[in-house]
């Protein structure tokens, strides 16, 4: 309709242009997570996500095997390969490779380029050539310990499991990602039942101070968290709840009511009339009326809040952070990152990217399949 | 016991007492209470009737009060006292609080969130939503910047730690700013600005939202009046501020209180981005502070945020009732 007087074609292009930087914006940052958590952890901090496709220069040392140390013409020599160490199989299997430069001391693992004769500090001369072989020389012997020979080689760009592995594995994310399900799962389901009925009382039948409860509900849905935390957790506390998981099952359900109770009602309340009207007609009861009609015509209400409290859930941090205790027994993946990973694994960006990922798969593949009841939840619950 | 049986066992317990309670009270109200049988018949299905409905409503009416309404006053009442619990101060920890500077950067700061972000989130979302109405591929669009919706504000700092990484071969802004020839910065340790940077993340998340709810009141305008706006010359710029802004204003400032409020109550990205050093504090993470150590100065903290969402609160009741009528 914006066009029935004919739109320019050049606010058009300019319309497209926009709207692909901000989707770009929008996804880039998670796009770059995810393609790190694929990535090598030595990778990761050599060279941005954006170049992962290329080749990654890495340091690397090795130490020059005195074994093979002879004396020629009154100086001592060592020759060998850098890329022969043991050591460094893992990244050269056929122990071949490309040395972009080459150096003596860790702090400056590339001081030297390749070919050139290099002065060491504690005496003698270091020829590393392209690939890889070496010459080291010396007026009297290198000892029993050969001296560190420090060099930068292409990596050929390694895309693995290692990181989703560790975070699986070793770092617990595991257990946490269970923690997780067990507490959402409980939190989502049984305040969908408490909320109908409610719901249905507040739509279609008629009392006094129904206006009242339905103002009272529409307040208590922007009343904050904070405040209920001291409260409740000492009220769990003094009736022997603590915290544990029926703890934070309860408190998931008394926070996620307002919403449930708001959103079921406002569908319900568009139902048509006459159906149960009709139905009263015939000798319905209440009861009947809501289990056999109103239950199943709301299936998409139903459906949209059970999306909101199920996101809702396995997001939150602070009622977990409050209500659960804080050993690696009950932790669930928001506090598992939040407070252990950030801490213990800050500079890790690879687990960090893994585990990331791993609390955010569920919610995403949820996200993308029921949109449409995500989509429909929210306008029922702010356009009116 | 192994708390995944504890699960299904609540949800079994849960869903099972729900639907005994409501099945059997529902049961026990018409045969054994008021049967509709015998000479007091007509009287006893009213009677009946009129119990229904708090028999339906009890469930969550006892779990709101407990866990919203009680607390409202439960926190109050716990803020007058001190650490410990036993001694009355009165209004003392608030006036602690106001004395300290770290409070009044918290309070500073969580003003500035809540003017920029709803703002900017709700900008965005507009933008998008108008940009994206006549795209072809406007709906993938829509669904790619609706992502970030699903991402728990967790695994979003994290995402934005990334980004906002100091090492230029972690973070893409400073591999920008090393690229140019300029010193790797940490935008999260500027002072002052970091706090827009913080913000940002949650505007990032916020503004799916935004668009889904202008997008949905945008299709809604009725066509006459922006068809008769262009053929009185209306360009597409006078179009959309002079004729569809006004006619989705109420839906503006719906979503514009609804991100104020979720404002005032996020800590996730402070605490997990900051832990509220370098001044970025703002109330919901200034209370973690507290959390577990004074749980008078947490309660105090707790109702000041009350206090700042009170407005909206009585505004969104105002509307309500003025519906319902």
């Amino acid at each position: 309709m914006d066009n029935i007087a004919g739109q320019k074609s050049g606010l058009s292009i300019v319309v497209n242009i926009t709207v692909v930087v901000l989707v770009l914006l929008w996804l880039l940052p998670t796009i770059g997570l995810f393609v790190s958590s694929f990535r090598d952890r030595d990778q990761i901090s050599n060279s941005g996500w954006w170049q992962a496709p290329m080749a990654v220069d890495l340091n690397f040392r090795t130490r020059a095997d005195t074994d093979t140390e002879r004396e020629v013409n009154g100086s001592f020599v060592i020759e060998g390969n850098v890329f022969a160490d043991p050591a460094l199989a893992g990244r050269f299997p056929d122990a071949t490779g490309r040395v972009a430069a080459f150096g003596s001391r860790a702090v400056e693992p590339g001081e030297f380029a390749v070919g050139t004769r290099a002065e060491l500090r504690s005496g003698g001369f270091l020829t590393v050539a392209e690939d890889g072989s070496f010459v080291l020389e010396n007026d009297e012997s290198f000892g029993a310990r050969g001296p560190l020979i420090y060099f930068e080689a292409r990596t050929p760009p390694q895309f693995t499991l290692a990181n989703y592995r560790t975070v699986l594995t070793a770092d617990g994310m595991d257990r946490a990602f269970i923690n997780t399900l067990t507490v959402t799962i409980p939190a989502t389901v049984i305040p969908i039942l408490i909320a109908a009925f409610a719901a249905y009382a507040l739509a279609w039948m008629d009392f006094p101070g129904r206006g009242l409860l339905i103002a009272a509900v529409v307040g208590l849905l922007v009343v904050p968290l904070q405040l209920a935390l001291v409260p409740l957790l000492s009220l769990h506390t003094s009736i022997g709840i603590g915290q544990s998981f029926l703890g934070i099952w309860l408190a998931h359900t008394g926070f996620g009511l307002p919403l449930a109770i708001y959103l079921l009602r406002n569908y319900m309340v568009g139902l048509p009339r006459d159906i149960i009207e009709s139905a009263k007609v015939d000798g319905a009861t209440d009861f009947q009326i809501f289990v056999r009609i109103i239950l199943p015509l709301s299936f998409p209400a139903l459906a949209s809040f059970a999306i909101f409290q199920f996101l809702w859930t396995w997001n939150d941090l602070l009622v977990a952070k409050v209500f659960l205790p804080s050993g690696a027994a009950s932790q669930v993946m928001t506090v598992k990152i939040a407070d252990d990973l950030l801490g213990s694994r800050g500079g890790d960006w690879g687990i960090l990217a893994g585990a990331a990922f791993v609390s955010l798969a569920v919610p995403l593949v949820v996200f993308f399949t029921m949109q449409r009841f995500l989509v429909r939840g929210l306008l029922a619950g702010s356009v009116k | 016991m192994h708390p995944v049986f504890q699960g299904v066992l609540t949800i079994v317990i849960g869903v099972g007492g729900c639907v005994g309670y409501f099945y059997f009270s529902n049961m026990i109200l018409d045969k054994v209470i008021f049967p509709a049988r015998g000479p007091k018949t007509g009287v006893n299905i009213n009677r009946a009737n009129k119990v229904r409905p708090w028999l339906f409503l009890f469930p969550a009416m006892f779990a709101l009060g407990l866990y919203l309404a009680y607390p409202v006053v439960g926190s109050f009442w716990r803020s007058l006292f001190d650490r410990s619990g036993n001694n009355f101060i009165g209004l003392g920890n608030y006036f602690d609080l106001f004395a300290g500077s770290s409070f009044r950067t918290a309070v500073f700061n969580n003003l500035l969130w809540i003017l920029v972000v709803p703002a900017l989130a709700t900008f965005f979302g507009l933008l998008v939503a108008q940009l994206t109405d006549r795209l072809k591929w406007g709906n993938i669009a829509k669904s790619l910047i609706f992502m970030p919706m699903a991402i728990s504000f967790v695994g979003a700092s994290l995402i934005w730690k990334f980004v906002y990484s100091a090492n230029p071969d972690i973070g893409i802004i400073n591999a920008m700013r090393d690229y140019f020839g300029l010193s790797p910065v940490d935008p999260v340790q500027i002072p002052f600005w970091n706090n827009f940077f913080l913000m940002f993340i949650l505007i990032w998340i916020q503004t799916g939202f935004a668009m889904v709810i202008l997008s949905a009141a945008l299709r809604g305008i009725p066509e006459e009046t922006i068809e008769a706006a262009i053929i009185d010359g209306a360009n597409p710029f006078q179009v959309f501020f002079s004729i569809k802004v006004p006619q989705i204003m109420g839906t503006i400032v719906v979503v514009w209180t609804t991100i104020t409020i979720l404002v005032l109550k996020v800590f996730d990205i402070v605490y997990t981005m900051t832990g509220g050093n370098f001044g970025t504090h703002i109330l919901p993470s200034y209370m973690m502070t507290y959390m577990f150590r004074d749980d008078g100065r947490a309660t105090a903290v707790a109702f000041v945020i009350m206090i700042l969402v009170l407005p909206v609160m009585i505004w969104n009741i105002a509307q309500a009732r003025k519906e319902m009528r």
